[in-house]
């Protein structure tokens, strides 16, 4: 410390001005901020996606080569990150390859059901009368059906391919999405300012797309990103069942199934890392998900006034 | 469908009837009303609520539902009859030669878009100018209807603005395609006293610069009273009172009118004036009572107020007509000035 006083700093100079700092935000809220936490969870399930994608460029062995010179059900070390399984396969490779099959059912699930379902809840909010009362009765219908079953029903005749398996969850998902989005559709559409768009020439078509669907994006956006977990969960079940995607094909479910079934085994055949892996990864996708979601639809909803 | 006619007053209302079917039956919210309404001119539609002003104003644009309301009468734009019209002929109006400010403006603005998106959406779908110029005709009309630090607040939400800012954009986009007649229901309800007046001058003025008609609907008669060329004063869906502004305030002949001027609080009343409210509540629209629907709360009601319904007579001035056995300073009943036959 020292007495050293600097008088440029402490007083203004004579006839100096003082300008109050100039606020060019006019009284606007301060912006909103998503939080270190959610970085860290959008990194995650980005860094997840790029993985899925590129995983045949990475250095990777092919998930299905049996390496017969390490050991069967191997534990983690340098030659196999993650260990091996049953069949001398390298988990990290299975893990990585596997992720691709939750994503794709996953979004493509949660996809194809925003357009069955959210187009059709649009037109049943807006509309209402009699389009309402016919597209309503086909989602209680739809959702009456206990969805895995009838799931797994259309997968026993139909066949388990990737695009099959993720059509008929895209659809069984579609009524709890239609009702979700026609709810919200119902309040903005008898708002003052759809009268007003209206007043002003606007088209229903215009009015749908350019009032109402900007509302409901951080429904859409929130809800869909849960929806995509439940999906991903649905598939790990049907999975576990054997009732997803074949084998050799890798999918977190059905190394999870194959894993099971080694928990009893006796030495050299239990094999803990089988199950650890797969379950771990797809915790942190599902959670990372929720958080984004939650984390999203406060931020995107730019009528909620900070106070 | 009639063409177009220049000559043609810009709106002629005629024997405009408006019901609403509901559980109870008919709600007959507006009954025969009959007005015309010349360019350049404000046109003041005042009534308590509930007495159909909001009703009349919406079946003029035709914004009401189609299928829970009977409408019948006519209602010529410019000899163009737009009552029950195919909604492509009405939207082909909307915004370019009708538009409508509404109520509140905490509601009638988009929460989730800004404020310059809103403006210029409409000059896009109605004007098709381009990006830029768009714009640019955006940020003017936020200078005009007063707005401070208009390209800032191009790219502010609504909810960052303030009742009486919301109420300025919402006459910027009213205005944004120019049109030629301008509906304001109830501009200010939503606003401080202060703001009220700011937006209400705001508006004659641009009324004024642009020669727009306008139709202003309050329940306000201090609103109306400066700001209006004629008065139409509506109660229970029907017109009791029309004049030309200076008349009407000069030879009120309707009880209901002097009614609601002495409801208005007075600034040169002395402290601790009680505040005179019309007694009782507007009548049932669906079963209406026999008579003068406002009998059974005027305090000038005889007999003939209670079974007879009084029809619109002219009275002395010209353009003034109301609807009243025993009209207020008259010497003589109604029926004495225009002949005993009417019913």
């Amino acid at each position: 410390m020292t007495d050293v006083i600097n008088p440029q700093t402490t007083s203004p100079l004579p006839g100096a001005v003082v300008t109050p700092t100039d606020n060019d935000e006019h009284g606007a809220a301060a912006p909103k901020r998503l939080g270190t936490f959610f970085w860290i969870c959008a990194g995650w399930i980005t860094l997840i996606t790029l993985v899925a994608i590129f995983a045949n460029l990475l250095p990777l062995p092919n998930p299905d080569f049996q390496n017969f010179a390490a050991p069967q059900n191997g534990a983690p070390g340098w030659g196999h990150l993650l260990g091996t399984d049953d069949l001398n396969r390298d988990i990290f490779s299975r893990l990585l390859f596997g992720s691709r099959v939750s994503l794709v059912v996953g979004f493509g699930g949660t996809a194809i059901g925003l357009i069955l379902g959210g187009i059709p809840a649009m037109l049943s909010g807006y509309r209402r009368g009699r389009v309402d009362t016919f597209l309503s009765t086909a989602s209680y219908a739809v959702l009456a059906f206990p969805a895995l079953v009838a799931v797994i029903a259309i997968g026993s005749f139909w066949g388990h391919q990737l695009w099959k398996i993720t059509l008929v969850i895209g659809l069984f998902s579609s009524p709890l999405i239609f009702r979700i989005i026609r709810a919200s559709t119902l309040t903005y559409a008898s708002r003052d300012f759809v009268m007003a768009a209206k007043a002003l020439g606007a088209s229903d078509r215009r009015i749908l797309a350019r009032e109402i669907l900007p509302n409901l994006m951080p429904t859409i956006i929130s809800f869909g990103l849960i929806a995509v977990a439940s999906i991903i969960v649905l598939e790990g079940t049907l999975a576990f069942l054997g009732l997803s995607v074949p084998p050799p094909t890798p999918s977190w479910g059905n190394m999870l199934n194959e894993g099971a079934a080694l928990l009893s085994g006796g030495p050299g055949q239990n094999n803990a890392w089988l199950v650890i892996f797969p379950a771990a990864a797809m915790f942190s996708l599902l959670f990372t998900l929720n958080v984004v979601a939650d984390k999203l639809r406060s931020y995107l909803d730019v009528t909620e006034v900070k106070l | 469908m009639s063409t177009p006619d220049a000559a043609a007053p810009l709106l002629v209302v005629d024997d405009l009837h408006v019901s609403f079917s509901t559980p109870q039956g008919e709600l007959r919210a507006v009954q025969g009303v009959s007005l015309t309404l010349e360019l350049g001119k404000t046109l003041g539609i005042v009534g308590e609520s509930g007495s159909g002003k909001t009703v009349l104003s919406r079946a003029i644009m035709g914004l009401l539902p189609r299928q829970s309301t009977t409408q019948t009468g006519s209602v010529r734009y410019r000899g163009e009859e737009i009552l029950n019209a195919e909604p492509r002929a009405l939207r082909r109006l909307w915004g370019t030669q009708i538009a409508m400010v509404f109520q509140d403006p905490m509601t009638s603005l988009n929460p989730v878009q800004r404020i310059g998106h809103q403006i210029t959406e409409t000059l896009k779908l109605h004007l098709k100018l381009g990006k830029d110029e768009a714009k640019e005709t955006a940020l003017s009309l936020l200078m005009q209807v007063g707005i401070p630090f208009p390209v800032e607040r191009y790219d502010s939400y609504p909810h960052q603005l303030s009742g009486g800012m919301r109420q300025r954009v919402m006459i910027a986009i009213a205005l944004a395609c120019a049109p030629r007649l301008l509906m304001a229901d109830e501009p200010t309800t939503g606003l401080d006293v202060t703001v009220q007046a700011q937006i209400l001058d705001l508006l004659s003025t641009l009324q004024r610069d642009r020669d727009m008609a306008m139709i202003l609907v309050t329940h306000d008669l201090g609103v109306v009273a400066t700001r209006t060329d004629e008065i139409i004063v509506m109660y229970a869906g029907n017109v009791v009172e029309r004049a030309p502004t200076k008349v009407l305030f000069s030879q009120m002949s309707m009880p209901y009118t002097e009614a609601l001027l002495r409801s208005i609080p007075r600034i040169d009343n002395p402290s601790h004036t009680r505040l005179v409210a019309i007694e009782g509540r507007p009548p049932d629209l669906i079963n209406p009572p026999a008579g003068c629907p406002f009998a059974p709360r005027c305090p000038y009601a005889q007999n003939k107020c209670h079974n007879e319904k009084p029809p619109l007579v002219e009275g002395t001035a010209p353009g003034h007509s109301y609807a009243c056995w025993f009209p207020l300073a008259a010497p003589e009943p109604a029926e004495a000035v225009v002949g005993s036959g009417v019913r």
